[in-house]
């Protein structure tokens, strides 16, 4: 059992490219979802003629209000980013392409060809539109320390979480987080829903 | 300081590179007079795709002529057109930069490149609108000048995009163009910045300017890393041409000083070409397994050797890089192209290929041209860059001067070949990123000076090799200004106008031409030669054309000298110079005795005239452009 097991995991190994491609796309559309959610009008640099789809209210933006401390304020993403971010990881890494392929059909040779395709375009993508670093710098498997009052939403528990703070365990993954998003600006009036336009060669 | 009084005066020295392939913006602030304020890179505003504004510091040089039918006006147009701004300029309203880069690489048909190396070249009027080259009739072609003044519209609406208070007109500019550019060249450029509107501009040759970006860089020690006596060779390899330049420390009033002392033929040649070998390395493997290559995967072919060429070349580790050109299709997957470049193909095309061993008398090799010329760029038929430095440095050692040395035949015993001897070596262009190469120009020039028992050639490391050439020359306006050491050099070349001698004619043989020195070598910015002692009867209302002649290797030709022969390499024939002596009083068939002067311009064009003898008047002397 155990071998076979091994074997169909090796198999499966280019289709985690796929996954990672799709869990990546889902981080960045939830990170400019949330980027643009806050406000952050001076880091995506959206020129004042377009219109966010959604507007994006968020808690912030109305301070005075006498209900903010027991109101708890959901806000509607903007869809422009994310169509942005589709259109960017299309043109330039083929990802909904690849993604919309059925890879059973293929081998893992042709599976892993097409994933170094997706790889270095999104990875341009990464690095062209967003500046992304590590939450902890120290090496992961080594043991870090967290003091009380430390920030929930960058760190997060698990495993035997009993105890008061200060925290000591065990690092397993560094975490990210975008520092800076330097997304295209949009000429007004262009079509965003179209993320890669059909091409016809005369 | 009270800005609003300040507000015509300049506040940045900004430095434009104005390549081949990329054009760079480079500003530093005038009012900070501190040696060490930073010179930035203008991150210019561009389209990446219909619709999508995207900053980059290069800005492509290239111009996608778009169909009528093709986008809709407003997909194209950029944050400065939006609005009904008075500030903007260009006429010309064709997709520049990245997005013509990507709409070009699926329709070559309609994609203008390499604009710059036209003008650069003498045997085409630039003015005349044929690009793209050898495309369909239908299109609306743009002539070489054309692109060129578009480019230097879009980066002066990028920059007073971001500096809308300080427009570029008004700003310390400096342009650079190849040290290689003849005088029609460099005027053609100097003409496209002012029909951009930007007339304050000046030219700086750009290994000067990756010179000058080396000294801001080590502003501190650069005197302790250069001595008395030194010749720097700069050795600049873009994306299509090559350009070498010789720079000698030399010593005034106690302080260091620098001085120009000579530059190299114009070598189309660059980092493209290489790309395109590998690519072709690539394909010729593909279809030695029996598949066809169309035009669209050969361009992503070459687009892929380039990204494994820069990893290969830098991770020393890695032995094969896979390329992957995947169908059109949405179906991305089967049907692809999957191709491998390895570690030993890169060295082998492109360090043998480009930067073959060669010995220093070596000269490049050239086959005859074809006779049915048709309109085409001169490119270097040698792709062995160390061969065109061997064949530079060889023309410039003062032994080697003259063709008519005492030793013509080259019979002088064991003595090693003579060369000018540079003792340091500056590298700059992104080929350079790649230490095998700038290690095997090194390698070359080693051998070369061991052989006439010279010490080792020192390496100056440049910090920035892509960005080097507009931050020097943004660095230069702070220089003209009076902060930092200035490199004279003046003219590269001595200028001749050649006459043909009063002979009884002779069937089947041309009357001999003598040259006439009318500049010599390194006459400054902003000075003017003597006039030439020749006289010549000319008729007004009539136009009168002129031989031209430039000789890199005579320095020490004063106006005046009258040169009976010469060999090929010594003088080279530019387009022909004509004037046309209008009368203002209308009257034409007037005699009248001319001599001619030349003069360099503030802006660092040739300037030629004919002066009246025995009055006031002046006529401009026109460089032709027609072909020849």
């Amino acid at each position: 059992m155990n071998p076979q097991l091994e074997q169909l995991l090796t198999q499966l190994d280019p289709l985690h490219y796929g996954l990672l491609g799709f869990s990546f796309l889902l981080i960045i559309i939830l990170v400019i979802s949330r980027s643009t959610g806050s406000n952050n009008a001076d880091a995506v640099t959206t020129p004042d003629s377009v219109k966010p789809a959604a507007p994006a209210d968020s808690v912030e933006s109305e301070p005075q209000s006498a209900q903010v401390a027991s109101t708890v304020k959901i806000t509607e993403y903007s869809t422009d980013a994310a169509l942005q971010v589709l259109g960017l990881l299309q043109q330039e890494a083929r990802l909904i392409d690849f993604l919309q392929e059925e890879v059973q059909h293929f081998s893992d040779a042709e599976v892993g060809a097409a994933a170094r395709v997706v790889h270095e375009g999104a990875k341009k993508v990464l690095t062209d539109n967003f500046l992304i670093e590590p939450i902890r710098s120290e090496d992961e498997e080594s043991h870090v320390t967290l003091d009380e009052g430390f920030n929930t939403a960058e760190v997060r528990l698990s495993g035997n979480v009993v105890g008061k703070p200060p925290f000591t365990g065990l690092l397993i993954h560094r975490g990210w987080k975008v520092s800076e998003v330097k997304l295209p600006k949009v000429i007004d009036g262009h079509d965003l829903t179209i993320i890669a336009p059909a091409e016809v060669e005369l | 300081m009270n800005p609003v009084e300040n507000n015509n005066a300049a506040r940045y020295a900004v430095g434009i590179d104005l390549g081949t392939t990329h054009c760079v913006l480079a500003w530093r602030a005038l009012d900070q007079e501190a040696p060490e304020t930073a010179i930035e890179v203008l991150p210019i505003t561009q389209l990446g795709s219909p619709g999508s504004v995207v900053e980059s510091q290069q800005l492509a040089s290239l111009m996608y002529l778009t169909h009528p039918n093709e986008l809709s006006e407003q997909a194209l147009s950029l944050p400065w057109n939006s609005n009904s701004n008075s500030n903007v300029t260009g006429s010309l309203n064709q997709p520049l930069g990245s997005i013509a880069q990507n709409l070009g690489a699926k329709t070559p048909i309609r994609l203008v490149s390499s604009a710059k190396s036209w003008l650069g070249h003498t045997g085409v009027d630039c003015k005349e609108a044929f690009l793209p080259l050898d495309s369909v009739d239908e299109i609306d072609k743009v002539s070489p000048y054309e692109a060129t003044v578009a480019y230097l519209c879009h980066l002066k609406n990028a920059w007073q995009h971001r500096f809308p208070d300080a427009p570029l007109a008004q700003q310390k500019l400096t342009i650079t163009v190849p040290a290689s550019f003849d005088p029609k060249a460099r005027e053609l450029t100097a003409e496209a910045a002012q029909e951009a509107g930007l007339n304050q501009a000046i030219l700086l040759e750009e290994p000067q300017a990756a010179f000058y970006s080396w000294v801001f860089d080590n502003a501190d020690t650069w005197r302790d890393q250069v001595q008395l006596g030194d010749v720097i060779l700069v050795v600049d390899v873009g994306g299509g041409t090559t350009d070498l330049s010789l720079i000698e420390v030399k010593e005034d009033s106690g302080e260091l000083s620098l001085e120009r002392l000579a530059v190299g033929e114009h070598i189309l040649l660059g980092g493209d070409n290489m790309d395109l070998a590998l690519a072709y390395q690539v394909k010729a493997k593909v279809e030695a397994q029996g598949k066809t290559l169309e035009m669209w995967q050969i361009n992503a072919l070459t687009h892929g050797c380039r990204a494994a060429k820069e990893a290969l070349l830098t991770d020393t580790d890695l032995q094969t890089v896979p390329i992957v050109v995947p169908s059109r299709g949405s179906r991305m997957m089967g049907g692809g192209l999957r191709a491998e470049l390895t570690r030993d193909e890169v060295i082998t095309a492109l360090v043998e290929g480009f930067f073959p061993k060669a010995a220093v008398d070596e000269v490049p090799r050239s086959r005859p041209r074809s006779a049915l010329s048709k309109k085409s760029l001169p490119f270097a038929q040698d792709a062995g860059i160390t061969r065109h430095l061997a064949k530079f440095l060889s023309s410039q050692a003062p032994e080697n001067a003259t063709a008519f040395s005492n030793d013509p035949l080259g019979v002088n015993g064991n003595n090693p070949p003579a060369f000018l001897k540079p003792t340091a070596v500056l590298f700059n262009g992104g080929v350079f990123k790649a230490p095998i190469l700038a290690q095997r120009v090194g390698e070359n020039l080693n051998r070369w000076l061991e052989e006439s028992a010279r010490p080792a050639i020192k390496h100056l490391s440049s910090a920035d090799l892509d960005y080097a050439v507009a931050r020097g020359a943004a660095y230069y306006g702070t220089v003209r200004e009076g902060n930092g050491v200035r490199i004279k050099g003046g003219t590269a070349c001595a200028y001749y106008v050649g006459i043909e001698s009063a002979m009884p004619a002779v069937p089947g043989m041309e009357p001999p031409l003598q040259a006439f020195c009318i500049a010599p070598f390194g006459l400054e910015e902003g000075s003017s030669a003597a006039n030439s002692p020749e006289e010549f009867a000319l008729l007004t209302g009539q136009s009168v054309e002129f031989r031209f002649f430039a000789s890199k290797t005579r320095r020490d030709d004063q106006v005046g000298t009258v040169l009976e022969s010469w060999s090929d390499d010594e003088l080279m024939e530019l387009p022909p110079i004509s004037a046309k002596l209008d009368d203002l009083t209308g009257a034409s068939g007037q005699g009248v005795t001319v001599t001619l002067q030349a003069g360099v311009t503030e802006v660092g064009t040739l300037k030629l005239e004919a002066v009246e003898v025995q009055g006031q008047r002046r006529w401009k002397i026109e460089f032709d452009v027609r072909d020849h």
